[in-house]
């Protein structure tokens, strides 16, 4: 049986890891490669390296992060932030990342899910999707959350799984490190909606907030970053937490 | 000497990642001369049959005869699919042919929410506890998928995996194994697996091997 993934992300800036609030407020977090090293023993599922600046100078920053993750853990490894064109795709899985995550540029030409599903596979790409709360709705928001994008999240979901994607990480940019847990609503809509894994991100605070999402929401994998980085829980509490509470997991 | 082949499908870098940190003593070669002398040859891959089409020729060839010969060979994922005749990915690529049979897509269950592609974390449910593959690990070991085609179960079959249905994650057949998964991206059990590939190929250094006996 299929385990529910628990994945650890790390924002990296300058090398660094760091986290913020609703995509705000960024504070440090520590070095990329000693954090996967440590969620590596505490048994984490899959590692996402999100470059948040994504500058030019930033790129080879980011190989040389990537690739000091890599050597670290032998897991599933995810690169975003700024991959806007097949090169930079290929940079990144070059460097060692087994998928790239694309957000602003997947919206802006959409033929680039299909040209790196093509070269790659479609497991190789992931569609991260910002959305919010809109009235009934779940409004699409891009460049770091800060451009209405005019798109509902429901729908681009859809169109990028017949594009190619293989993957669906969905943030909610309400939750984003508040701790008041996922969107559980906003999870379940898309997960019914595309018949690829979607994978929850934003606003996990306790253990319960992982059950809710992995049932209610229907996700088929969670992300979180503060609750792992500052150590207020490990991930192997988290996961003998789910397992007593019915949700399949690897221990 | 292991040779890591290179035909432009994906996790090259990984798979070479793991090789280093098991202290494999390996080589991509750029000829197909080298397949004759090696101790083992690795096929890694992920995404579409298509890209197998790059082996066909030479490559093929000359991997077909030293395994003839006796080098044992490991096809990773894509790799391990093409052990096979052909695929319904894409029906007009040949496979290695070596083990019979044939790849088809994995069936979803959305009632059971069992998506296509398989990707994640599942478990080895073995069907033979002396394969080689498997010293060190036992039945139910969790490894990392990533595939939306699959082999049957056949008599080759050495470790299965449910989805919604029952696909042969594991195979093995005198001196050819073939593992659906990702054993350069499963942890330790995947580690393990790969090492032990090695220890088949008498290719692990004596600085790994002597640390493994202790």
């Amino acid at each position: 049986m299929l385990t529910k993934r628990i994945i650890a992300c790390l924002d990296v800036r300058d090398g660094q890891v760091v986290k913020g609030v609703q995509f705000q407020q960024l504070r440090h977090a520590g070095d990329p490669g000693a954090l996967a090293r440590r969620y590596n023993v505490e048994g984490i599922d899959e590692v996402v390296v999100l470059d948040i600046t994504a500058t030019l100078e930033s790129r080879q920053a980011l190989a040389r992060t990537i690739n000091a993750v890599a050597q670290e853990i032998f897991l599933p490894l995810t690169v975003g932030g700024g991959i806007r064109s097949e090169e930079d795709a290929a940079a990144a899985i070059d460097a060692g990342a087994d998928k790239v995550s694309l957000n602003t540029a997947a919206l802006k030409s959409p033929e680039l899910i299909t040209t790196l599903a093509r070269r790659y596979g479609s497991q190789a790409v992931i569609v991260a999707i910002d959305a919010k709360r809109l009235g009934d709705g779940f409004g699409v928001f891009v460049r770091s959350g800060t451009t209405d994008a005019a798109r509902d999240a429901v729908e681009w979901a859809r169109q990028a799984e017949s594009r190619g994607a293989g993957e669906i990480l969905l943030t909610s940019m309400d939750r984003d490190g508040t701790k008041a847990g996922f969107d559980c609503e906003m999870t379940a809509a898309v997960s019914d909606a595309v018949d690829i894994p979607v994978i929850a991100s934003g606003g996990a605070g306790t253990f319960d907030h992982f059950t809710d999402v992995f049932t209610r929401g229907r996700a088929d994998a969670a992300l979180a970053a503060s609750i792992f980085h500052y150590a207020e829980s490990s991930v192997s509490d988290l996961k003998r937490y789910l397992r007593q509470h019915g949700i399949p997991v690897r221990l | 000497m292991i040779a890591l082949i290179d035909y432009g499908a994906g996790n090259l870098t990984s798979v070479r990642k793991a090789l280093t940190a098991l202290g494999a003593d390996f080589t991509i070669p750029a000829s197909t001369d080298v397949c004759a002398q090696a101790s083992g040859i690795i096929v890694p891959g992920v995404g579409h049959f298509a890209a197998t089409a790059a082996l066909e020729g030479a490559w093929l060839q000359a991997i077909r005869s030293a395994v003839s010969a006796g080098v044992p060979l490991l096809g990773i994922c894509l790799g391990m699919q093409w052990l096979f005749e052909g695929s319904d990915e894409a029906p007009e690529v040949e496979g290695l042919g070596v083990i019979p049979g044939r790849i088809g897509r994995l069936q979803n269950d959305l009632e059971r929410r069992l998506k296509v592609p398989h990707v994640g974390w599942n478990a080895l449910d073995f069907r033979s506890s002396g394969a080689r593959l498997f010293q060190g690990l036992s039945s139910g070991a969790q490894v990392y998928f990533t595939h939306s085609y699959a082999a049957p179960v056949t008599v080759e079959c050495v470790a299965s995996t449910a989805h919604a249905n029952t696909f042969s994650s594991v195979v093995e057949r005198d001196n050819i194994f073939g593992v659906q998964f990702h054993p350069e991206k499963s942890g330790d059990a995947g580690l393990q697996i790969l090492r032990n590939f090695l220890t088949v190929c008498g290719s692990l250094s004596p600085k790994v091997a002597a640390a493994r006996a202790c």
